[in-house]
């Protein structure tokens, strides 16, 4: 065989082995993520029954169910995401619209992406600080902060990012028509950035939803049936790990219904978050 | 009447202010400040942690960060087994998982057939979402007795004694470990790493692609010499964004990695990472200054994840410029 030809059938084989790299690394990765999705089907659903939503976290042995944590999971979300898009929305806003090319913006912008992927244990241990230790108690407002405070970054991101998409014809129709600008950013560039900005509710939802170290030792647990937020306050995360590391057998499975029920609830939610961005390009 | 159209009224001295226009003052105030309360938390969690830490920081020094020994009875405090575990499992969870997202990237962007492009493509990114600690309990019920029946066991069976093997071996095959929990980061990181890997390989223009392509390149010519060298520094980023994640892990690594202070001394040993220690022993700290070494310990993990994440945004930042 020539040189060039042996070159060649090198090349071919290299391309060969490379292919069958990619298609053996994607099919095992693959298996991998389904491999835990299905165990998390299997042993979840075995253990998702009406207790589970009626009734409160039991002692070992007897019956119950994820009640308290359910309900505590849900009022310090629900919580975290009315301070989180209060502040990040308007955080976005100064960063899309006010801040421009100064040098303080492009600061907040980088320490925002750092928050963004900072560890959220961390954002506990700083929420213990400032709420949990000089109140000495732990407590449902605290664990709603810590929450709140790894949602924020999300928020500002989407935000400053779907208004930065408005087109500018839109802002100086506004301001022509005599509107001030605050005017023209309410009326004009959030509600035509409506859908983006829910998406990226959305998202932050999904991300703090799942969230277990900030909620350690802010909100800690409650083994009962609560609505105080300034009592330790019982969440699915925080529960699913305590039962998962004991030695109870109904204990583990309702805390497999538990991963499964934050799972389930993640997966919609960013779903919904994808089939609502999608929808202005429609029209 | 026609003089009033004729002659040009004076014009008023001052346009008076649109209605509402000192609302504009305080709205914008508002947005400021929202803004400046990023900065405000940012800070505040360095300067509490600095706060909190700063017993241990005065009592133990530099050799906080070089000492191994961690003991709450006698009140004395190490960092330097949970700083190693971390580094150690984020390195070899970085290790295992890249060459697989990127194999899975070039896969999507290159070689998957169109049908199947979207569906995978939102497959690997909505698993990304999913939060760690399904990871951590699918760790510690289905990962640990397979690793420690198919691997474990057997390859301490077959080292010989006196060999590197075995040293490295050493330890209970019960499934936990250092190496259990960076197998464990790496699935959790590979969705995250891949999707962003995609995306990336994704802004390459298609000119530049189809150029190579028209060369005579083959596939894997065309993404190791042309698109992957087009989208290094962002490749690059994103690589240490995923670091960055596996460094500060929480959940995903609690359940499994053991939970031993100490420097581990092989793959199987128990270990503990610098968020895993936090996790376990805040709520228990029995002393003032047991919750001062973990604060401490905080800091060293902020101040890691801070120069990680940094450099991460600066090459991601770079490449969108670029492009």
């Amino acid at each position: 065989m020539s040189a060039p030809a042996i070159r060649l059938a090198r090349r071919r084989a290299a391309d060969i082995v490379f292919k069958a790299f990619c298609l053996v690394v994607t099919i095992v990765a693959l298996a991998a993520l389904t491999a835990i999705l299905w165990s998390l089907l299997s042993q979840g659903l075995g253990g998702l029954d009406l207790d589970v939503f009626t009734r409160s976290t039991p002692a070992p042995g007897s019956k119950g169910g994820l009640a308290n944590a359910i309900a505590g999971s849900v009022m310090m979300c629900a919580l975290a995401m009315v301070l989180a898009l209060f502040v990040g929305v308007l955080a976005g806003t100064w960063l899309a619209e006010y801040a421009g090319r100064s040098a303080y913006g492009a600061v907040v912008r980088f320490l925002n992406d750092m928050l963004l992927s900072a560890p959220s244990i961390l954002v506990g241990l700083f929420v213990y600080e400032i709420l949990v230790a000089p109140f000495h108690g732990f407590s449902g407002f605290a664990g709603a902060v810590a929450l709140a405070l790894l949602a924020v970054p999300v928020i500002v991101r989407t935000t400053e990012d779907v208004l930065s998409l408005q087109a500018a014809t839109l802002r100086e129709a506004g301001v022509a028509l005599g509107a001030p600008y605050s005017f023209v950013v309410r009326q004009i560039l959030w509600r035509s950035a409506r859908s983006g900005l829910l998406t990226g509710a959305l998202l932050a939802f999904a991300r703090i939803s799942g969230e277990t170290a900030p909620l350690l030792f802010t909100a800690l647990n409650n083994q009962f049936f609560s609505l105080n937020l300034t009592h330790p306050t019982a969440s699915l995360p925080v529960v699913i790990f305590n039962f998962a590391l004991s030695a109870y057998d109904d204990w583990r499975r309702l805390a497999w219904a538990g991963a499964l029920l934050i799972a389930a609830t993640v997966l919609a939610v960013t779903i919904v978050a994808r089939i609502v961005a999608r929808e202005p390009k429609r029209s | 009447m026609s003089e009033a159209i004729l002659t040009p009224r004076a014009r008023p001295a001052r346009r008076t202010a649109p209605r509402g226009a000192a609302l504009g003052k305080i709205f914008e105030g508002l947005c400021f400040s929202a803004a400046t309360a990023l900065l405000v938390a940012l800070g505040g969690l360095l300067v509490s942690l600095l706060v909190g830490g700063w017993p241990a920081i005065r009592k133990f020094g530099f050799g906080f960060l070089t000492t191994a020994t961690w003991n709450p009875v006698t009140d004395v405090y190490g960092a330097a087994g949970p700083i190693v575990g971390a580094l150690t499992t984020a390195g070899v969870a970085l290790v295992i998982a890249l060459p697989i997202a990127g194999g899975v990237a070039f896969f999507l962007t290159e070689l998957c057939p169109a049908p199947l492009r979207g569906p995978i493509g939102t497959a690997v990114e909505l698993l990304a979402g999913i939060p760690s600690i399904v990871y951590g309990m699918w760790g510690l019920f289905v990962f640990a007795p397979l690793f420690s029946r198919f691997v474990q066991a057997p390859l301490m069976m077959a080292a010989k004694p006196g060999s590197l093997l075995e040293k490295l071996t050493a330890g209970v095959p019960n499934g936990s470990g250092i190496l259990s929990a960076s197998i464990i980061l790496a699935i959790m990181i590979l969705p995250f790493m891949a999707a962003t890997l995609r995306e990336l390989l994704l802004t390459v223009p298609a000119a530049v692609r189809e150029s190579a392509y028209g060369l005579g390149a083959t596939t894997a010519e065309v993404v190791m010499s042309v698109t992957l060298p087009y989208v290094r520094t962002g490749a690059i980023g994103a690589v240490m964004l995923g670091l960055g994640r596996a460094l500060g892990e929480t959940m995903a690594v609690t359940f499994i990695i053991g939970n031993a202070h100490g420097l581990p001394s092989s793959m199987f040993d128990s270990g503990s990472t610098i968020a895993s220690t936090i996790a376990n022993e805040f709520t228990e700290a029995s002393t003032p200054m047991h919750t001062a070494a973990l604060m401490a310990l905080g800091l060293v993990l902020f101040v890691i994840t801070f120069i990680v994440l940094g450099l991460a945004r600066l090459m991601l930042r770079a490449s969108a410029v670029k492009s």
